[in-house]
């Protein structure tokens, strides 16, 4: 009995000894983190390129955009990679897993995203051979706020700010009124005079790639939300789910 | 969430002596699931589990308070008969504890104790039985008189002291690290027996492996320091547990 007693008394004494740990895996997982958020930088840029070199007709800037296409999916695989190897060896739960899940899903967002920006310079180069059809104006503001919401669901990620990544899902409404906007002011164009149909249909595909944007960046805000708060708030499932 | 609970503690405080090793324990475990309780060494898990079959007993100096009530009767009562109350909720220990004797005397040992059958065929049956449940019927039915159980595989051992276990009919079995002193394939085996067992039996196994507890498990206890700080689905416990101290210690940054 004696010898029991002093066997536990030890073990408490070794649980209360143990504070939090530093992990390596922490280390492992701040990495994988940097290498998203850069390539979630990339991403962006070459957003706000596309959109520029369309606005200023700059093919220069074009090429820009054509080039990183490379580099963000090289870095895909890279991303994935670490992310498997991550789940193999250290077998995550809790916040870890959601963690490594989540960036999993990011990255192919943002791989998409990128594929979009690239979808936005090639409707461009084409617009590029005839005459501009109007001073563009809603679709620069249209991609400002596409890139807002990126931004914002990156600072989201870093922070670990639900609410914020829950602001970045409700601004989606108003890049899909745009599209809405821009759509008609369009085909107004058409209708006037067949002759614009070819430049105001290539300009609709542009819009429509933004609001494709602007759904993966509510998308991953969506992914953010659950690597935080562990709730899964796509398709407002969350109020009739309990785990 | 409605639970069909086969066990339920309520206010249960546990003292070796002036040590207070559980901590106000409310707890209710389901019928024919898999239930884990998984926390650091010296957490008091296994004491949770001794007090199911009130195999704390056999220690010195140990006080109990609050009720363990066990398909509605409270076992911590004086009348409980404990010989009944051990046959109703079978355990198995971390090492197997075979006895010195062939595979078929350890099965029918029990069977003698509790005068359950008295015909020899009958008998022959209901070991042949448990053997078959546990997956080594086929494996040592030539050897049943003839091979001293210690002459297993520390596998085969662990298999048998569960069929000692189950050819009692227990609704209720406590398992304390099963598999702590087997090989990964071993502790495989023990586990997809654990899963074809819980259609019939109430299952508990304490484990300081998580990864175990999360691939057995549906329900999950996290214990520290003789209390128990979250009991949930184990899903739940290894995706969102709410309480930091249960994602701190399964993520590896205590215990």
């Amino acid at each position: 009995m004696i010898e029991q007693k002093i066997i536990l008394q030890e073990d408490l004494d070794n649980i209360k000894r143990r504070k939090i740990m530093d992990r390596h895996f922490d280390e492992e997982l701040t990495e994988l983190k940097k290498k998203l958020t850069r390539t979630a930088n990339l991403v962006r840029e070459m957003i706000s390129t596309s959109i520029c070199a369309l606005k200023e007709r700059k093919e220069e800037l074009m090429d820009f955009v054509l080039e990183s296409e490379e580099k963000i999916n090289m870095a895909q695989i890279e991303i994935d990679d670490e992310a498997l190897k991550l789940i193999a060896l250290r077998q995550p739960a809790a916040s870890d897993l959601r963690l490594i899940v989540s960036v999993m899903k990011i990255n192919s967002e943002l791989e998409r995203m990128a594929d979009l920006a690239v979808n936005i310079v090639e409707r461009s180069k084409e617009l590029l051979k005839e005459p501009p059809l109007k001073p563009l104006i809603d679709l620069p503001r249209m991609a400002e706020i596409a890139q807002e919401m990126l931004d914002n669901t990156l600072k989201a990620f870093l922070n670990k700010d639900a609410e914020a990544s829950r602001k970045v899902c409700s601004t989606d409404d108003i890049v899909d009124n745009l599209n809405d906007q821009i759509f008609r002011e369009l085909l107004t164009y058409m209708l006037q005079d067949p002759k614009n149909i070819n430049r105001a249909i290539k300009l609709i595909l542009v819009a429509r790639y933004l609001e494709r944007i602007a759904d993966h960046a509510t998308n991953i805000a969506e992914d953010v939300y659950y690597i935080v708060k562990g709730k899964d708030i796509r398709h407002h499932i969350e109020d009739n789910k309990s785990l | 969430m409605k639970i069909n609970q086969k066990i339920k503690t309520e206010n249960l405080n546990l003292y070796y002596g002036n040590f207070h090793a559980l901590k106000n324990i409310n707890i209710s475990i389901p019928s024919q699931e898999i239930t884990a309780i998984i926390g650091p060494s010296g957490c008091g898990k296994s004491t949770l589990l001794r007090c199911f079959n009130r195999m704390n007993d056999l220690i010195e100096n140990v006080k109990i308070e609050g009720r363990v009530i066990i398909e509605g009767e409270n076992i911590l009562s004086e009348n409980t008969n404990l010989i009944q109350l051990r046959r109703n909720v079978g355990m198995v220990f971390q090492r197997p504890n075979v006895f010195n004797a062939s595979i078929y005397d350890n099965l029918n040992f029990g069977i003698k104790i509790h005068r359950l059958i008295k015909e020899r065929r009958e008998v022959e049956k209901v070991i042949e039985k448990s053997l078959k449940d546990v997956g080594l019927w086929d494996e040592l039915k030539d050897n049943l008189h003839t091979k001293n159980a210690r002459a297993l595989t520390l596998e085969q051992q662990q298999r048998l002291c569960i069929a000692r276990v189950i050819i009692l009919k227990p609704n209720i079995i406590l398992l304390d690290e099963p598999c702590s002193t087997l090989d990964p394939i071993s502790t495989t085996k023990i586990e997809e027996l654990l899963q074809v067992l819980k259609k019939d039996y109430t299952i508990v196994i304490v484990t300081h492996n998580m990864q175990q507890a999360a691939r057995v498990s549906y329900w999950c206890g996290f214990m520290l320091l003789g209390e128990l700080v979250e009991f949930a689905r184990t899903k739940k416990i290894f995706t969102n547990p709410s309480d930091d101290r249960t994602e701190n210690y399964i993520t590896g940054r205590f215990g």
